[in-house]
């Protein structure tokens, strides 16, 4: 007799581990034949449309693919339902979503493990990090979407095997009928009234949001860029207090009440004021006054992407004016966003409802990011554990 | 366990045994494929990839697995499988006991059904079901207040309260074969001969359910140190455990190319399951000697 439910960490890893080595061998290799033109153009090396013909060929060869793999995509995320519904309808290709609550480690461990199958993703949408460090590895395609130019120069890969599309500030999301008075600032959450009420979405070694949450707190407490620590200080401080939950805000748990106030992106924290209007919660989202912490997630096309052309028909959406207002609908912020306000294609109604802001976001650098990090993998377990 | 058989009918079957011995192996040979494809496979990856650093042979993720907050994470997972198997034990123990000795039929079956169906409830419902009961805005910690009492779910004993859940049924199976073993006509003697009821268990029925005992505590040991997903779902990164520390490591959004780490600390984990499974192995053989018998 043996308990089989909760080893599956143990487990889940070996076969992970053996379903790699099993399936690595006898993955069917895709048949690319449909994604070259009449005059010998290759979907798969194009580096822009215009380079495969123009758009209209682009179409008709993904059309032609029929199926497009996306993987760590959730619905619920910046407007993605819409996004992914709005293309299908658009080109009529068919999207597979897997697993949509995967990570970026997941997305890179799906593209290595399934390299050369039918079942590997066609696109990635991946934190910077892993962006630059999947380019390193070989594993992106290089390919410039038509408005490539328009993205600001800090926000893309010079040899466009990945540019930033969307992002948001880190924000604070409130139950304003659980809690008296809704939190403006880190400073406001350290006070009593907020016992066990303050939570993260995810671990800040995992999370991407919850990183940008500790980081967003070191500024907000005298730290910078280079020194994130007084945020894994203000969070020693939180639990300390009795303030801060180690529950995962999810929509479940802003639903239930669990996580009466979410440090998280301002498009989710937004999102959910839209999806729980109607189920009377009201959801309050702020962007804390005293640490503003921006950061925008990439998109790439993966080297042997099984549907090439559908994956570059893809990009192409995602950066087009009516791509990029729906990730504004989602309260995400478009990389193109300055430029569709000069071309006059910017959906202002939905960008008059963004969280407001003071001042224009800056970002770190990849070293003080990766810095960062090992600050907080270090000492995040420290900080709140006990 | 079979306790029930007599020494005249063991003779026989022994026997038996023996003379169809010679063929025997062949009938293990499914099995040793599939512990070898199902186990040896992903044991010999996990060593391999534990090993590597950066495409080299080499000992730096074994290193790093044992130091800082990975290490906190480790001590944290036995400590709370240490307690947390105790107490499933030391109350197990009884609650098998008061079962066995009430000779009714029906609620020894009803238990240990019950015991069957709930020794296997465990990972994200579980978690949930607690965090619904007893949660920041569970039934009870909003009915009874407990929250002014300084109750908190998502601690150290929020989660060996979860753990007991399900380890103390996998106790009372785990013991009832074994405290069915103990033959009344022990006790009868030991009361004949003065014994009174505390000096029996002390220096008779103790004794001999030792190992069993210690079979269930490490059984239990082992069930709460892999124990993963209930944990992820309910304290999150507020109680550092080695399973969590992998998961993190090998799926995420924010630290890049920790994947051979998260392979050390499985490694490392296998090793303290089998230095608890040596300490229990040469004590189950004396225990056989008597439950068997």
């Amino acid at each position: 007799m043996t308990v089989s439910l909760p080893r599956n960490a143990v487990l889940g890893g070996s076969l992970a581990v053996v379903a790699a080595l099993a399936l690595s061998a006898c993955g069917a290799a895709p048949d690319n034949a449909s994604t070259t033109t009449k005059d010998g153009k290759s979907a798969a090396t194009a580096t822009s449309a215009a380079a495969f013909g123009g758009m209209d060929a682009l179409v008709q060869a993904a059309k032609k693919e029929g199926t497009l793999h996306i993987i760590a995509v959730p619905r619920d995320w910046a407007n993605y339902g819409a996004i992914i519904d709005g293309f299908q309808k658009k080109y009529g290709i068919k999207i597979e979503d897997e697993s949509p609550d995967g990570t970026s480690q997941d997305e890179i461990n799906a593209v290595t493990s399934r390299k050369g199958q039918d079942r590997a993703p066609d696109v990635l949408d991946l934190g910077s990090s892993f962006a630059l460090s999947a380019a390193q590895q070989g594993l992106l395609a290089p390919y410039k979407v038509a408005s490539y130019g328009d993205i600001p120069e800090a926000q893309k890969d010079p040899q466009a095997r990945w540019y930033n599309d969307y992002g948001g500030y880190i924000s604070i999301g409130c139950d304003d009928k659980r809690v008296k008075e809704c939190p403006t600032s880190f400073k406001d959450l350290l006070k009593p009234e907020y016992k066990g009420q303050v939570a993260l979405n995810g671990n800040p070694t995992k999370s991407g949001s919850a990183f940008g949450g500790v980081y967003a707190a070191a500024l907000a407490n005298g730290g910078s860029f280079d020194d994130i620590q007084p945020g894994l200080d203000f969070f020693a401080k939180l639990k300390k207090s009795g303030n801060y939950t180690p529950v995962e805000s999810t929509p479940a748990t802003v639903e239930k009440g669990e996580t009466p106030i979410s440090i998280d992106w301002d498009y989710l924290n937004a999102g959910y004021a839209d999806e729980f209007r109607s189920k009377g919660l009201d959801w309050k989202v702020a962007i804390p006054t005293d640490g503003q912490y921006a950061q925008y997630y990439s998109q790439a096309i993966t080297k042997d992407a099984p549907h090439p052309a559908a994956a570059r028909l893809w990009q192409e959406y995602l950066y087009s004016a009516e791509g990029q207002n729906l990730w504004l609908k989602g309260y995400a912020r478009p990389a193109l966003m300055a430029a569709l306000q000069k071309a006059g294609t910017l959906d202002t109604a939905a960008a008059a409802k963004l969280p407001k802001v003071t001042g224009t976001p800056s970002f770190p650098t990849e070293a003080q990011q990766s810095k960062a990090k090992t600050v907080i993998a270090q000492g995040w377990g420290k900080a709140v554990s006990g | 366990m079979t306790a029930a058989l007599t020494r005249a009918d063991v003779a026989p079957v022994a026997s038996a045994k023996r003379r169809r011995r010679a063929p025997g192996w062949l009938a293990v040979v499914p099995l040793l494929v599939f512990v070898a494809i199902a186990f040896g496979l992903p044991a010999l990856a996990i060593v391999y990839g534990a090993f590597s650093v950066q495409g080299h042979y080499g000992t730096q993720n074994l290193t790093d697995s044992l130091q800082g907050p990975y290490l906190t994470a480790l001590l944290g997972s036995v400590k709370l499988s240490a307690t947390a198997a105790a107490l499933g034990a030391l109350l197990g123990l009884p609650l098998a006991q008061a079962v066995v000795s009430s000779r009714s039929r029906w609620l020894r079956e009803a238990v240990l059904t019950a015991s069957g169906v709930l020794a296997n409830f465990g990972g994200v419902p579980l978690a949930f079901a607690f965090v619904a009961t007893l949660g920041n805005a569970g039934v009870l910690t909003v009915h009874l207040g407990l929250k002014d009492d300084g109750w908190d779910l998502y601690s150290f004993w929020g989660l060996v309260l979860v753990y007991l859940y399900f380890l103390i049924p996998l106790m009372v199976l785990t013991i009832t074969p074994a405290l069915d073993g103990l033959r009344t006509q022990w006790r009868e003697a030991a009361l004949n001969n003065g014994a009174t009821g505390v000096q029996y268990w002390r220096h008779v029925a103790l004794p001999v359910l030792a190992p069993s005992l210690l079979g269930g505590l490490v059984l239990l040991f082992g069930s709460a140190f892999a124990a993963y997903a209930t944990a992820a779902a309910m304290v999150g990164s507020a109680v550092p455990l080695v399973t969590l520390q992998i998961a993190d490591a090998l799926s995420g959004n924010v630290l890049v190319g920790q994947e051979n780490i998260a392979l050390a600390l499985s490694l490392d984990m296998v090793l303290v399951a089998g230095v608890v499974m040596a300490v229990y192995l040469p004590l189950q053989r004396r225990s056989a000697r008597w439950l068997d018998a």
